[in-house]
């Protein structure tokens, strides 16, 4: 075997790495930008850099599997006549049916049935098959209305408006035309084939304040009855989670940058937005301010969720509920090594696969063509994705107890330190061991940053 | 993000009327800016004396103003100071007694009322209906990046007669700060649209008119803005090249109005055969008395 | 008189927007007239059946927003998005329409008998708009499908990024937006122009109108085109 350049003693360039030497070589080749699925793939200060305090002798813990802890959650409640109530605060993030396939939704809709839990419908509109395996079911209005209709929007039991995600705040989606099938261009009015641009702005309201009379015009469309959602991609999290509140409402989805995506351009994956783990401090902080913080008005923080530890963690700093979108198709089977040859075949790896844009998704999940779509049993892999649930929810519970609480939104950010400054800084958490909570100055002009001074 | 509300009377004999019409359009944009609220008036010779100067000025808490000037009213966070001196002068004795301070308006004409609050009560606390006068705007906020401050709310008034209302959100105003602060131009808030008065009050000191200035302004500022500014001379609106932000124009022979919203408007005398439209993207409409 | 024909009159003055919603969302009527609305909003939001409903004066915005069957005239202005997301039904505006007057919509007919400003028909998705008078700039922007008539003048920026719809204009039209281009009119336009003026009770010569549409060279992503995107 010839030796490794690292055995050669060839030095890598940390600046010019492999990763970064094949971008350059793709536009050059190419001259498009390369646009991919997934969410942001650097590292960056996550919840794996936070850990929590178990109880020990200063509190006592609960007993695991016997003592109650509960993990239900209200949402909605603010202005609904009919707020959701789900088994647990883990709820499927918003993906098209385009970017999936139709039993890829139905997949979700049935998983997240299974254990009581919501799925959301995404840009392109509502599929008979989602509607009608999601026992609970957030209809999302999108900048582009593709697929937007004032019959399905009754049958859905919640709307979110959507001004962003993570993956890519500020910026339109692009559906690639080998995933526009003339279902989904059907469904979409659009030519099959095309290259489909979605807008970033709503075609009939700019801002908060046209944002409310929009929240109310849906209201009224809706008799009153469903919860409104906004969800925006995290960037400056304090102010628009204040604004969403402002435009009325009920609960907020914050997606942190880590979030995935079904095609955007990879400098936008990467480079625009703030960790879910910065987020959710600053969207508690506005929630708190308004007097809404779990009262009122729920949090539901997304964006890399995927251990039950992680749900923990967000909720202990503030949120009601978590998204998960990635870990929810891992969990269908995408990227499975079942298909290692096929990943293969199409340049890349399992594990690995991010070209959700391609439409050939070996596992038949990011795709529109019917072979590949067959593959996926959504019958099995709603099961694969109601056990993965369930261990979410029992992990979360497990921390819960360990940490004393009878509900697992009784935790609390005094129940968490932090591994590093960074995170520290950015969770508002001490640093293991230490009182410190770094950052507790106010830039001027740069907007909140306030943690907890004293730990008692 | 906010409500913007102007009003501009042709008609001399709807002057005593000014601040009830005024009330009724501040109420019909209470909902689009529920955390503050501020008022302009020109030509409100209770307000402001003929032959005096008026300074509006939010004061610090104890402060004594009353020595300051012939006449000293107080309503909500703004005090207003007038005396028969000129502008400067009495702007500079304000501004020695109470360093601390912020003028919030300053003129021969014009009146500025400033305060965190609902629009609805501080519209009672200004007593806007009992204004009288030749033109008023008025604004209510939904504060987007800034704080909920009488400092932060609307209007800016940082020129001699001069008012700045803004609904929208500019998006390269800390460069713009950048570059008026190293010309020795001071700021009281951090708010986006202090910088767009700033600007617009720059141009004015430098001998241009309001159209050109805000011309400058549409050249230099990105982001997304309805504008409505006055001056003694009179009273304009521009919207960005986008024109996300709403805006109505109705013209009678008796007055111009203008508003974020028509339902503002329903109160105005001859509203049902006013002339209505709404102000074309990065155009600039300027009316002079 | 029978009680389902019978007109139903619901004063804004003293009942609430979401009181007359709710009513049309479970008609025990078949026709409404609407008074004192004062540019509110949401006015006939949300109708589901075939009802009419007569709005006396200006409203504000997404007047009969989502309409699925009802024929809402507007006696009077609208404000920013009436008719919003149409499937099905009539709207009409006997005076002037804000911005993104029938944005999305879907289907039925919006008519504005004067004119509307920025944005008319952006995004639409297959519902017919006339406009007596002229339409702001950015009207048709990704414009979906459905037609659009204009009788008098469009703005600039027409018809920017548009895929499939059909703009007929019988006057100025400024600077087309990134691939609209002017069409030929052929038999088939004029007959289906002729059919939309007919509809919205507007007499004009089809001979006077001109066609636009995509040109469709945005319809795949190349870094060529980069000046459009």
């Amino acid at each position: 075997m010839t030796p490794s350049p690292a055995e050669r003693g060839l030095r890598e360039s940390a600046t010019f790495d492999r990763a970064t030497i094949a971008g350059i070589r793709h536009a050059a080749a190419t001259g498009v930008y390369d646009i991919r699925g997934w969410g942001a793939k650097r590292a960056v200060p996550h919840f794996d850099d936070l850990l929590f305090l178990g109880a020990s002798m200063s509190r006592y813990p609960l007993e695991g599997y016997r003592e109650r802890c509960d993990t239900d959650v209200v949402l909605g409640s603010r202005n609904a006549k009919y707020p959701l109530h789900l088994d647990t605060p883990v709820t499927i993030a918003g993906m098209s049916f385009g970017a999936l396939s139709g039993q890829a939704k139905e997949a979700l809709g049935r998983g997240a049935s299974e254990v009581g839990t919501s799925t959301t419908t995404g840009d392109g509109g509502m599929t008979a098959e989602e509607r009608g395996q999601s026992k609970t079911l957030v209809y999302q209005y999108l900048p582009s209305r593709y697929g937007m209709n004032p019959t399905d929007l009754r049958k859905a039991d919640a709307i979110e408006v959507v001004l962003g995600q993570g993956a890519k705040p500020g910026g339109g989606g692009m559906l690639l035309g080998q995933k526009i099938s003339d279902r989904v261009a059907g469904m979409r009015t659009l030519p099959a084939g095309i290259d489909q641009r979605s807008a970033c702005r709503h075609p009939d309201w700019t801002g908060p304040d046209d944002l409310a009379i929009k929240i109310l015009e849906l209201r009224e469309i809706t008799d009153w009855e469903k919860p409104v959602y906004v969800k925006v991609g995290a960037t400056r999290t304090y102010y628009d989670v204040k604004l969403a509140v402002a435009a009325g409402a009920d609960v907020v989805v914050v997606d942190g940058m880590q979030g995935g995506t079904a095609a955007t351009q990879d400098v936008f994956i990467e480079h625009v937005g703030i960790p879910t783990l910065a987020a959710i401090p600053q969207a508690v902080q506005a929630l708190q301010e308004l007097g809404l913080h779990r009262h009122g008005v729920q949090l539901i923080a997304s964006g890399g969720i995927r251990t039950g530890a992680d749900v923990a963690k967000a909720m202990a700093l503030g949120a009601d509920a978590v998204a998960i979108g990635t870990a929810a198709l891992i969990a269908l089977g995408d990227n499975s090594p079942e298909y290692a040859a096929e990943y293969e075949a199409l340049g890349s790896a399992a594990g690995f696969y991010d070209d959700f844009q391609d439409g050939r998704d070996p596992a038949g999940i990011t795709t529109q063509d019917p072979e590949l779509a067959a593959r996926l049993d959504p019958v099995r892999a709603g099961k694969q994705l109601a056990n993965y649930l369930r261990v979410l929810t029992m992990e979360a519970q497990t921390i819960a107890r360990a940490c004393g609480k009878s509900h697992v939104r009784h935790l609390e950010p005094e129940d968490l330190v932090a591994l590093t400054i960074e995170a520290a800084a950015m969770a508002r958490v001490p640093l293991a061991g230490t009182e410190w909570i770094p950052g507790n100055t106010k830039r001027s002009g740069a907007g909140p940053s306030t943690g907890r001074n004293t730990h008692a | 993000m906010c409500g913007i509300v102007g009003l501009h009377l042709r008609d001399p004999d709807l002057y005593p009327r000014l601040g009830r019409l005024m009330a009724s359009m501040l109420d019909g944009v209470v909902e689009r800016g529920p955390d503050s609220a501020g008022v302009a008036v020109y030509g409100d010779t209770r307000r402001v004396p003929e032959g005096h100067a008026a300074v509006s000025v939010l004061l610090p808490p104890d402060a004594d103003p009353s020595g300051l000037g012939t006449q000293v009213t107080a309503a909500g966070d703004t005090t207003i100071i007038a005396a028969p001196i000129g502008v400067d002068d009495l702007v500079a004795r304000v501004t020695t007694a109470f360093p601390t301070a912020t003028v919030v308006g300053s003129g021969e004409d014009l009146a500025v009322y400033k305060g965190t609050g609902h629009p609805a009560a501080l519209a009672t606390t200004y007593d806007v209906a009992g204004a009288s006068g030749w033109q008023a705007l008025a604004h209510t906020r939904m504060a987007t990046e800034s704080a909920v401050t009488p400092e932060g709310c609307h209007p800016f008034s940082v020129g001699p007669d001069q008012c700045l209302v803004h609904n929208g959100s500019f998006s390269n105003h800390a460069t713009i700060r950048r570059e008026l602060e190293r010309e020795g131009v001071r700021f009281d808030s951090e708010n986006d649209s202090e910088v767009g008065a700033r600007f617009v009050a720059s141009r004015l000191a430098q001998g241009e008119d309001l159209e050109k200035a805000l011309l400058a302004l549409r050249e230099t500022f990105d982001g997304f803005y309805t504008l409505l500014v006055t001056s003694a001379q009179g009273f304009a609106v521009v919207r960005d090249p986008i024109a996300c932000k709403p805006a109505v124009i109705a013209e009678t022979d008796a007055w111009v109005a203008m508003a974020s919203e028509f339902r503002a408007l329903t109160g105005l005398p001859g509203i049902d055969s006013a002339r209505l439209y709404e102000p074309e993207p990065g155009k600039v409409y300027a009316w002079t008395r | 008189m029978d009680p389902l024909t019978e007109a139903i009159t619901v004063d804004l003055a003293t009942q609430p927007v979401r009181a007359l919603n709710a009513e049309l969302h479970s008609p025990s009527s078949k026709a409404y007239e609407v008074l004192a609305p004062a540019g509110a909003h949401a006015v006939a939001a949300g109708i589901d059946s075939g009802i009419s409903v007569d709005v006396r004066g200006h409203v504000g915005y997404y007047a009969a927003g989502m309409n699925d069957g009802g024929v809402v005239t507007i006696h009077g202005n609208a404000g920013t998005g009436v008719a919003e997301n149409m499937m099905s039904g009539t709207v009409r505006v006997t005076g002037d329409a804000s911005q993104s007057a029938g944005a999305t919509a879907h289907g039925g007919l919006l008519v504005i008998d004067g004119s509307a400003s920025m944005r008319c028909g952006i995004s639409m998705k297959g519902v017919d708009i006339v406009v007596g008078g002229s339409v702001g700039p950015m009207s048709g922007f990704m414009a979906q499908a459905g037609r659009m008539v204009v009788c008098c003048d469009a703005g600039d920026g027409l018809g920017d990024s548009i895929y499939e719809a059909r703009l007929y204009v019988r006057g100025a039209v400024g600077a087309l937006g990134a691939d609209c281009v002017e069409k030929p009119m052929r038999d088939e336009h004029r007959a289906e122009l002729a059919e939309l003026l007919a509809a919205a009770g507007l007499e004009h010569d089809v001979t006077e109108f001109r066609r636009y549409g995509s040109a469709r060279r945005l319809y795949h992503f190349h870094s060529e085109q980069a000046g459009s995107y």
